[in-house]
């Protein structure tokens, strides 16, 4: 067993749930996916499970790529991605199946992408920055402000936010909860929004930090005389 | 047909065909604590949003002189039924003059129901 599996975002919609409120979900066309290798502590330095992605589009292959799908003898996948293994249990081999059907409906789940990239920003849209007053003779407006000190340090202390490339970065929105999961069409839809346009690839894993369940527990008695 | 769209499919419901002006009846489901009744929004629907299940209506009435909006999905479980009651001729989609208007003025004028096709 692997931990994670290897989709596609296909887009967002909504849900009605029991009590009838709209819920926003994302659907992401989870695997079929293949394991290509087993890494190992003792030959590759730690463990990891290489997933690769089945898609009806063929991949185009350097011969070096080619060559390390023959070591499995799969037919060579345009996505590759790196999963761990659920320690404790069998370890997998090359040509094992993961299959969407390792998540079930309401459980939590990771999903890592890409997430869109949005150019060069200035402060206000990257880091959140309130910026300065619209009106009023105001002539402060979405510049960031002072960065620093002068004669000392006469420097910019090293990682100051300031504007530059936004997006396109590796996100993890953490502890999705799993709405439904159709094995046959190898969907899985999730609750909220996910990282990176339609189309873009994504990981989703078994959650790390799922809270557990709240369980009701009963008020305890109040302190103090009676 | 997409996954989106697929899945989509699954919530829709069975809805009368409403246009803008026309006087609608909604009759909603409302929780009071373990009991459930039917409560009904009756008003004039303002504007329709298109969009397979994620489409809306909005419905606008006069409520002890003052304007009342609500935006229903139009394929949510909490309507029980939709009644069109009456229908108006309206020249635009999107009837939010009307709120502009107040008494005789926001008035519509009837269409006859075999304009409908």
């Amino acid at each position: 067993m692997v931990t994670g599996i290897i989709g596609k975002k296909v887009g967002m919609t909504q849900l009605f749930d029991e009590s009838g409120r709209v819920r926003p979900a994302t659907v992401i066309k989870a695997g079929p996916c293949v394991v290509v290798q087993a890494k190992t502590a003792t030959h590759d330095g730690y463990e990891a499970v290489q997933l690769g992605l089945v898609e009806e589009r063929p991949a185009r292959v350097t011969k070096p790529i080619a060559g390390h799908f023959k070591k499995a003898d799969l037919p060579p996948t345009r996505i590759l991605r790196e999963v761990a293994q659920v320690p404790g249990e069998e370890p997998v081999k090359p040509g094992d199946q993961v299959l969407v059907s390792m998540f079930a409906g309401g459980e939590r789940v990771d999903v890592i992408g890409t997430s869109r990239g949005k150019g060069f920003q200035g402060v206000m849209k990257r880091h959140g920055f309130s910026g300065g007053r619209a009106s009023h003779g105001s002539m402060f407006h979405r510049a960031p402000g002072s960065i620093g000190a002068s004669s000392y340090p006469s420097r910019v202390i090293k990682g100051m936010r300031g504007p530059g490339r936004m997006g396109g970065k590796r996100v993890t929105v953490r502890s999705l909860q799993v709405v439904r999961v159709d094995e046959d069409n190898h969907l899985l839809i999730v609750q909220g929004a996910v990282p990176g346009a339609p189309g873009s690839y994504v990981i989703v894993r078994k959650a790390v930090a799922a809270r557990s369940v709240p369980v009701v527990e009963e008020a305890p008695p109040k302190k103090g005389k009676r | 047909m997409n996954a989106i769209e697929a899945i989509e499919q699954g919530q829709l419901t069975e809805r009368p065909a409403m246009r803008s002006g026309d006087t609608v009846r909604v009759h909603v489901k409302v929780r009071e604590g373990d009991k459930e009744r039917v409560q009904v929004f009756e008003g004039v629907v303002i504007g329709q949003k298109r969009g397979g299940a994620r489409a809306s209506f909005t419905v606008r009435k006069v409520s002890f002189g003052q304007g009342v909006e609500r935006i229903f999905p139009l394929h949510s479980p909490v309507i029980d039924r939709i009644e069109v009651v009456r229908s108006a001729r309206v020249r635009r989609a999107k009837l939010y003059y009307l709120r502009a208007l107040r008494g005789k003025a926001a008035r519509l004028r009837e269409r006859k129901p075999k304009s409908r096709a």
